[in-house]
């Protein structure tokens, strides 16, 4: 299945569409290669320089503003319908599903954690169900990491101090590598991980007969809420949609919060990262500017238990 | 005769010489023994990939050995090689000047360029294992020399801004009566577009190495997130500087192609107007896209939009240079000597080079493709392939003006056939490993990437064979080649007017032109 060039061996719909756009690119950039390396290979023997014959070009031609016109006007034609193609493949593939199961991955040198909804982790091993739209949140816990699914044709660099993502949705079962891409130390070429893609009814076996056994962990969620109840955090903030000294928490996640400085921004991982560690940053329009920095109380992982928290209020 | 070579005798005649031609001499030497050893390097990473495991050495050292084959090809060979070495021999002789604006200035130029080199040798006690690119957070924490090196760099970086600086005073003041700027060589539109770049650019890196000495030696935490700062920015610095440099590294080359194409075609360079304006063109907008290395790093979806689209602007003035390369060869009379054959082997290889990047300036097919061998395949077509195939063509088109010999024919064709060979089977088939997914920086694989590797190695002792015999060649002609007439080629530019060697002040009395330098007459039929 990755044994093979990329325009084969697609493991989803979307490098399939990957895989399309290579193709164009392909035939664009063959029409180029065989005219300009014919006319090169052409030229050289056609015209080459032979004993006997006088030392002299038969043309002294030094311009031509129609040819010229020809390719500058191409190759932009040509060039901008790549551009314009990769864009609308590319934006499928940073729009992730309404529906989309997330996964949190912690990159470290040198292995990779992952952390299931239910509070689970596993190092090296992830497992998700055919069909189904995955979303997996990327951090690092040190130095930059990369996050690559050949056979998925997605890759992000895991960055320590924010979030970022890729997601995915398996067509068939099976076993995928997961390389690390971004230089990362000594350990680099044995960062690589297995995301194992099971049929649907045997995943939700396998993830009711894992949550069962785990030891005493609490979904993420919930030690999101654990988080905030210990941190003192629902003194201002609601979780119903009333409005106490600061904003509510209620349907947060995902919509478009307007800023005291006149910005829109979107309430994503990112933000509730930044509005916890850097609150001043970012004050919410129509709020005081009250909120203390938890920098130094709360920790990393915490932070992304309170997303999840956050998150789950609909 | 009296020429430069032999005009004074001594270490300390060379070493305090003004003679912008003993200046380039110099660079020459230094920066092409560079290439050898970064060579060196190289092949061993390449052995090492032999086999899929760690055979030969651990992965730290191939972390090391990578890291120096990069850091030394890029920062003391194709960066420096072309301007600081031909420009300085060839642009005062091109424009018809006795040296260069400051040629104090000059030698000051090439002793920073020794100190740095000196400074770099050093911070092999700890060898860097940062890969070229220093990104942090793992340069800041790493165990390495990296403040010792970069310290090297920035040396060389001064060096590079001043050189740069002394060839547009010179371009600008020095140009002999009647040398209007659309009579210039399009090798002197390369050097200027080229020290453009180093002026506005250069000293970004410069600040960039600043702030990671800093944060080594003083936690300041410019690019710490622990510390409010953001690993990303060092990106953006560091490409603000080194997507611009590969028009620093591919600029000059092109000049050299342009000199070359017209002269074994016995007839004018065809688009002169298109050719020069494409240099500015391109200079302007690598200036513009160098995020297109930072599309899966954790930009904003609006950045990667940004940079994917005008990173494709860079694609048609590149496209113009090279229609117009081959449209000049149409009826000529090609003259298929060295420096000919490499200048078409330049264009053969660069067009690979040139076309495989909308594979990657597309943001759907960048991001599987990014950092693995694609890109790895990719650089190496338009570096290896262009800039130092334009530099070997250089060498040969310039090594009879540069010394008084020619250089051996065969033997010097021997050698391009090998590296010809040699190169394609490196480069090419990691195209492929990329496309199966082949991580780049990786001291180990799985073993179903292996057949790919052997070839690859194999191809580089191919290459390394033809480099090995074409130095020979350059060395032992230094002696034993054939005493070089003043035009061997029947070049029309002002160097091949003087003899060869120049004289030390290269005209006896400065020219006065009245022509561009490609008015080769026409056969009538």
């Amino acid at each position: 299945m990755n044994n093979v060039p990329m325009a084969f061996g697609a493991a989803s719909h979307v490098a399939t569409e990957v895989d399309n756009v290579f193709i164009f690119i392909l035939v664009i950039t063959a029409f180029f290669f065989v005219t300009t390396q014919g006319a090169l290979i052409y030229f050289v023997i056609k015209y080459r320089h032979r004993k006997g014959q006088p030392d002299m070009a038969t043309s002294s031609v030094i311009t031509n503003r129609f040819l010229e016109g020809i390719w500058i006007g191409v190759p932009s034609l040509a060039v901008a319908a790549i551009f314009f193609y990769g864009y609308t493949v590319w934006e499928n593939m940073r729009t992730v599903p309404k529906n989309a199961e997330e996964i949190n991955v912690t990159a470290r040198q040198w292995l990779y954690q992952f952390q299931y909804p239910d509070g689970r982790k596993s190092i090296n091993e992830v497992r998700v169900p055919v069909g189904q739209a995955v979303k997996f949140n990327l951090t690092s816990a040190d130095v930059l990491h990369g996050f690559y699914l050949p056979a998925f044709r997605i890759k992000q660099d895991a960055v320590p101090g924010r979030y970022t993502y890729v997601w995915l949705r398996a067509a068939n079962p099976g076993s995928y590598d997961i390389f690390c891409t971004q230089y990362c130390g000594v350990g680099h070429s044995q960062m690589r991980a297995k995301l194992i893609v099971m049929p649907r009814a045997q995943y939700q076996q396998w993830y009711r007969q894992e949550t069962a056994s785990a030891e005493k962990v609490l979904p993420l969620a919930d030690e999101g809420k654990a988080v905030v109840q210990r941190l003192g955090c629902l003194a201002c903030h609601s979780t119903d949609g009333s409005v106490k000294v600061g904003p509510t928490w209620k349907n947060l996640y995902g919509s478009r919060v307007l800023l005291e400085s006149g910005k829109t921004v979107t309430a994503d991982d990112n933000y509730i990262r930044t509005k916890i560690l850097d609150p001043a940053a970012t004050t919410v329009k129509g709020f005081p500017k009250v909120m203390p920095t938890f920098k130094g109380i709360i920790k990393n992982n915490e932070i992304t238990a309170v997303i999840a928290y956050i998150k789950s209020l609909k | 005769m009296k020429n430069y070579l032999n005009e004074t005798r001594g270490l300390s005649s060379w070493i305090f010489t003004l003679d912008h031609k003993r200046i380039g001499i110099m660079y020459l030497c230094i920066i092409l023994f560079f290439f050898l050893v970064g060579g060196v390097f190289g092949l061993l990473v390449r052995l090492e990939l032999l086999r899929p495991n760690n055979w030969l050495m651990s992965s730290q050292t191939y972390n090391e050995m990578f890291t120096l084959h990069g850091v030394i090809m890029i920062f003391l060979f194709v960066i420096p090689i072309i301007p600081s070495a031909l420009g300085n021999f060839f642009v005062p002789l091109l424009i018809g000047a006795r040296d260069v604006a400051f040629p104090r200035l000059n030698l000051f130029s090439v002793w920073l360029f020794g100190a740095g080199v000196l400074v770099v040798i050093a911070s092999f006690s700890h060898p860097i294992d940062t890969g070229w690119t220093f990104y942090t957070p793992y340069s800041a924490r790493t165990a390495a020399a990296v403040t010792i090196l970069v310290g090297g760099i920035f040396l060389m970086g001064m060096s590079t801004i001043l050189t740069a600086l002394n060839f547009i005073v010179t371009i600008h003041r020095l140009r002999a009566p009647g040398m209007t700027w659309f009579r210039l060589p399009l090798f002197i539109w390369g050097i200027y577009a080229t020290s453009i770049i180093n002026i506005i650019a250069t000293p970004v890196v410069g600040m960039t190495f600043i702030l990671l000495v800093a944060e080594r030696i003083f936690g300041i935490g410019f690019f710490d997130p622990a510390k409010g700062g953001d690993p990303l920015l060092f990106q953006h610095f560091f490409w603000f500087y080194s997507h611009p440099a590969v028009y620093v590294m591919i600029l000059p080359a092109m000049g050299i192609i342009s000199e070359i194409i017209p002269v074994f075609s016995r007839k004018p360079i065809f688009g002169y107007k298109a050719i020069a304006y494409s240099s500015l063109a391109i200079a302007f907008s690598g200036f513009l896209v160098w995020g297109h290395h930072m599309f899966v790093a954790g930009m904003s979806n609006a950045a990667d939009i940004f940079f994917s689209f005008f990173t494709f602007s860079v694609a048609v003035p590149t496209g113009i240079k090279v229609f117009n390369w081959i449209a000049t060869m149409y009826k000529g009379s090609i003259h298929l000597d060295t420096p000919m054959i490499y200048a078409l082997t330049f264009i053969f290889s660069f067009i690979i080079g040139g076309l495989t990047g909308p594979f990657l300036g597309a943001l759907a097919t960048d991001v599987p493709l990014h950092d693995t061998y694609f890109v790895v395949a990719h650089f190496h077509y338009t570096m290896m392939g262009g800039t130092v195939m334009g530099l070997f063509a250089g060498l040969h088109y310039w090594y009879p003006k540069m010394t008084g010999k020619m250089l051996n024919e065969k033997t010097a064709k021997v050698a391009w056939a090998l590296v010809f060979v040699g190169f394609f089977v490196t480069f090419f088939n990691m195209f492929i490993l990329g496309m199966r997914g082949m991580p780049r920086r990786w001291a180990t694989y799985p073993p179903r990437f292996q057949t790919e590797h052997i070839i690859s190695t194999v191809g580089s002792w191919i290459l390394a064979a033809g480099i090995v015999i074409m130095f020979y060649n350059f060395i032992r002609c230094l002696k034993k080649g054939e005493k070089a007439p003043p035009n061997p080629w029947g070049g029309r530019t002002l160097e091949w007017q003087v003899p060869s060697p120049p004289p030390t002040e290269n005209f006896s009395e400065i020219p006065v032109i009245t022509d561009w330098p490609y008015s080769y007459p026409k056969r009538e039929e």
